[in-house]
């Protein structure tokens, strides 16, 4: 009951106030009782865990092995990973992949809401409105089986499609150098529609009568999308930017499916390896040292990501 | 907002806005052809017989039949797999809601020293890649005996459910007048009689939304369920995955089974389609 202890960012954070009977000085038990049994829950099933992971991150702990037992080891997993080679690698690949996929999602997905909001031709804008949500919602897993499909050397339908403009067939999947850039598509086909949703939103907020006003002005669009509109885009494009990074640091269903992280290891993205040296290698010690590593680097994207969001733009 | 509302446009016909009115048809029918054409494959795949499949260059127009359908559902794995992606995507749906929704309300209605910390917290939930908790996921239903079946699934997909469903009633609960609230407590109705009764009913638009929303992030999920179940909890996704492994890849059955497992959430997904942006940026977008 203690409004002094409630910081002034979060009165914008949680818009609406609250009730707060006024005669009540004690511990109001009821919101405790309303709160409680998802409280517990979220901390048996999201923190519990999360402290198991710390503890066998000190650990030997090879699945394998049980005759070895589970000795302390200290620092030796932290020491290892980081030391790991294929660990630091498979962590500049997630960046690399960052790269290949989140401008180009940014750049597509602001020009696609800027043509569906701009469009003369409104009945097919609204369609493909429509038909954006399509790739979020289609099963990661199932987007890497339509992958191996499509992506497939011999009668795949990519191939077919670049044979129009004269390009010999490639193999999509099986050449550690195209790999990469495939994995990196499919990323671009299932995420952009997001981005896409995301500006049209941004772009929604935008005052009609100031893009009209401004159209006085100039006639130039990138002036005024530019001055104009850009403005009510970054805050859902800096949204977009951090999840989708929290989102790739994430990434397994779609390229385990697709290429295991192969060939070699030219696919192996951070998740995937670390899935690799818990699940199959059985190295639960260093995987869950690499995995508090992440841990760290996704809480940092989490503690930005609400300094942002939950004090200045109204939740 | 629009070109096309645009007070001044000059002439209506001048050969600039001819040309850039098929640009923009161009460009929105090669927009759609890129969603939509990796979909279509996927169905078209599923319904051609094994000679179309293969056919170089591909066919687009062939005779549709339904024997690769017949095949997955007989051989029964996939079937099956469904079958458990329903009652875990379900379970853990129905206990996110009867969890979360109170907790949305109190943080709704209530301040209490610790709230802002315990609003950020659940929302940091979105941030932990998965792959952190699977080895202690998998450490501790091993221990507990329960790894492969739907309850251990039910409860790990609640890690993602619980907060989807606070963050998005919170909102909701909001949206109903605190008038409302005064006046059935000055009645003599207590504060879960209010949320029960009152409240609830009347944001049942967000709630299925949240629901929903919970529904095809735990239909939709892989890490956990390959790692958690062997045989008998195996969900839809697994069983999808499993069909890359071993030799001799069957397309048509393979495709079948995604036509399957994406069907449901694509419906799902267009019902709620205006909230599905709320709900992946936890509410920062609208």
């Amino acid at each position: 009951m203690a409004r002094a202890t409630v910081t002034p960012g979060l009165d914008t954070a949680l818009p609406g106030g609250t009730v707060e009977p006024a005669h009540r000085s004690r511990v109001n038990w009821t919101p405790i009782g309303m709160i409680a049994p998802a409280v517990v829950a979220l901390l048996l099933i999201g923190v519990y865990p999360l402290v198991i992971a710390v503890r066998t991150s000190f650990q030997q702990y090879l699945v394998t092995k049980p005759y070895l037992g589970t000795p302390f080891v200290g620092l030796e997993n932290y020491a290892k990973a980081l030391a790991d080679p294929l660990f630091r690698e498979s962590l500049g690949r997630t960046g690399l992949f960052f790269l290949y996929t989140l401008p180009v999602q940014v750049v597509l997905g602001v020009g696609i809401a800027l043509l569906l909001a701009g469009t003369r031709w409104r009945r097919l804008s609204a369609i493909t409105r429509v038909l954006l949500v399509l790739p979020i919602a289609t099963t990661p897993t199932v987007v890497g089986l339509i992958g191996r499909l499509v992506y497939n050397r011999d009668f795949g339908l990519l191939n077919w499609f670049v044979s129009l403009f004269g390009v010999p067939p490639v193999n999509w999947l099986g050449d550690p150098k195209a790999a990469m850039l495939t994995i990196s598509l499919t990323d671009i086909w299932q995420w952009t529609p997001f981005v896409a949703l995301v500006a049209m939103s941004g772009l929604s907020s935008v005052p009609p009568d100031i893009v009209e006003a401004s159209r006085l002005d100039t006639s130039s669009w990138w002036e005024i999308f530019r001055h104009v509109q850009l403005p009510f885009l970054l805050p859902g494009l800096t949204a977009v930017l951090i999840i989708r990074t929290a989102d790739i640091l994430k990434v397994f269903d779609t390229i385990f499916v697709l290429t295991r992280g192969g060939p070699g290891v030219s696919t192996e993205l951070v998740s995937v390896y670390i899935q690799r040296v818990g699940f199959r290698i059985f190295d639960m010690g260093l995987a869950s040292a690499m995995a508090i590593l992440l841990l760290i680097l996704c809480n940092v994207l989490a503690q930005v990501y609400i300094r942002i969001f939950y004090r200045e733009v109204e939740a | 907002m629009s070109a096309a509302t645009e007070p001044v446009a000059p002439r209506r016909n001048s050969p600039g806005r001819v040309v850039g009115g098929a640009l923009q048809l161009v460009a929105l029918l090669a927009l759609a052809a890129f969603i939509l054409v990796p979909i279509y494959w996927m169905v078209a795949t599923s319904l051609k017989s094994s000679n179309d499949t293969f056919a170089v260059p591909p066919v687009f127009v062939f005779q549709p039949t339904l024997e690769h359908y017949q095949t997955v559902i007989q051989e029964g794995a996939v079937t099956r797999g469904l079958r458990n992606s329903l009652i875990v995507a379900a379970g853990s749906t129905l206990i996110a809601l009867v969890l979360g929704t109170p907790a949305a309300y109190a943080l709704a209605r209530y301040d209490f020293r610790g709230r802002s910390s315990l609003w950020f917290w659940i929302i940091s939930n979105r941030f932990i890649s998965p792959i952190v908790v699977t080895l202690p996921f998998f450490l501790l239903a091993r221990d507990l005996r329960i790894l492969d079946t739907h309850l251990v699934l039910i409860l790990t997909y609640l890690t993602f459910n619980i907060p989807i469903v606070i963050w998005l009633c919170i909102d909701q609960f909001r949206s109903v007048p605190r008038d409302i609230d005064q006046a059935a407590m000055v009645d003599g109705a207590n504060p879960w009689q209010i949320f029960l009764t009152i409240v609830l009913p009347l944001a049942i638009p967000g709630v299925v939304v949240s629901a929903i929303l919970c529904f095809i992030f735990s239909w939709n999920e892989f890490l956990f369920a390959l790692v958690l179940t062997r045989n008998v909890a195996k969900t839809a996704p697994v069983e999808a995955a499993n069909f890359m492994t071993g030799f001799g890849v069957r397309w048509g059955a393979m495709m079948a089974t995604g036509t399957l497992i994406v069907l449901p959430v694509v419906v799902f997904a267009a019902i709620v389609s205006r909230h599905l942006v709320r709900g992946l940026t936890m509410g920062a977008v609208k």
